[in-house]
């Protein structure tokens, strides 16, 4: 009988393996979450799709947005899946260093994939006047791209916790925090100029998200969190950084090229 | 969880790196359609089709689908299907929301329009 049986038999616990994904339950959850969030992309980008077409006074995209600067940051996001990628290699063969460099590379890529959507949302909305409420492509721009930085953001802060577990103890809980405030400072700036609703929501999640992800950092076990045989947690937010790169892939595409 | 052997770590390194010369050279190639002189017809198909390999190729190699379960895949695909089941409910209507919406705001008052 194996270990996983014999736990679940005689202290009522859940075996740690599942049949669709024989490392983790949580790579399940995660596919399932994401297959989720994929239909919430899909609704928006089809409601896009219906409002856009047929309007002829839909603007060309290439006029107003800037596809050089988000050609660069569709680029960034793919640097940063390789990273993310490489992460994960390095763990699986049990290589820490590597882990804590290609988690942080991971993160700046995606700091600053959101500054240069700040940057971009400003120029839209300071200096060529589009709005949200100004017409249906303000609306769907910013709430496609805004639905989509907001993944980023929690990407950001998703792989800090990661890596403050990963380097363990106070400089973890200091890496958590330094990432999760400059990446809510960013956030709030973006969202200042329009969503006041936003701004309090995101807010809210940035406090959270400091308090858990600092508290996790500071409550890592003294050994090392991750190693070559356990690194299911590192698969998984690898998982969720990937299908925001996917995700991006395809907005890049509909909402600025086509 | 399975440990990976050196010659699968190095395999699935050059993996990587070879996707990611792909997802570049896309990348490069749709800049490049959207400036053909082409229908835009044949352009957004172009780019649609670009745009589905770039999202095939991370989902399969880098999210890993290539190596899991086939039921993981039927997970992942589920949306995709789905959002082309919406797309094809919404084409009875396409168009019409732009022209209710264009249409919908009342004329001007009469005393407005001397103004």
């Amino acid at each position: 009988m194996s270990q996983a049986v014999v736990a679940e038999h005689e202290f009522g616990l859940e075996p740690a393996e599942s049949p669709l994904t024989p490392e983790s339950w949580g790579k399940l959850g995660m596919w399932i979450f994401l297959a989720a969030d994929a239909m919430s992309f899909g609704g928006l980008l089809a409601g896009y799709g219906a409002l856009r077409y047929g309007d002829p006074t839909w603007p060309r995209p290439s006029e107003i947005l800037g596809i050089q600067l988000t050609a660069f940051m569709t680029f960034l996001l793919i640097c940063s899946s390789v990273t993310m990628v490489e992460a994960l290699a390095a763990i699986r063969a049990g290589d820490q260093a590597g882990l804590r460099k290609f988690l942080t590379l991971t993160i700046f890529g995606g700091l600053t994939f959101l500054s240069l959507q700040s940057y971009e949302w400003t120029k839209l909305i300071v200096h060529e006047g589009q709005s949200v409420s100004k017409n249906n492509f303000g609306a769907t721009f910013f709430i496609l791209t805004g639905f989509h930085g907001c993944h980023v953001f929690g990407g950001v802060t998703y792989l800090s916790a990661v890596l403050g577990r990963a380097v363990r103890g106070v400089s973890g809980a200091i890496i958590v925090a330094v990432t999760a405030v400059v990446g809510a400072i960013g956030m709030l700036w973006i969202t200042s100029h329009m969503f006041n609703a936003f701004v309090g929501i995101g807010a809210a999640l940035v406090v959270a998200g400091i308090v858990y992800a600092v508290t996790n950092a500071l409550a890592a076990p003294g050994r090392e969190v991750y190693d070559a045989h356990d690194n299911s947690e590192v698969e998984i937010a690898a998982l969720y950084w990937h299908f925001v790169d996917l995700i991006w892939i395809l907005v890049f595409t509909f909402v600025y090229l086509i | 969880m399975a440990v990976h052997t050196a010659e699968q770590l190095a395999h699935e390194h050059r993996r990587y790196l070879q996707v990611f010369v792909w997802l570049t050279v896309l990348t490069a190639l749709e800049l490049g359609v959207i400036k053909m002189p082409i229908s835009g017809f044949a352009i957004g198909s172009m780019l649609v089709l670009l745009a589905g390999t770039k999202a095939a190729l991370v989902a399969l190699f880098y999210m890993h689908l290539s190596v899991e379960k086939r039921t993981l895949a039927y997970i992942a695909l589920t949306p995709a299907v789905l959002c082309v089941f919406l797309v094809f409910m919404l084409l009875p209507d396409l168009g019409a929301i732009t022209r209710a919406l264009t249409h919908a705001s009342p004329p001007p008052a009469a005393g407005e329009a001397h103004h």
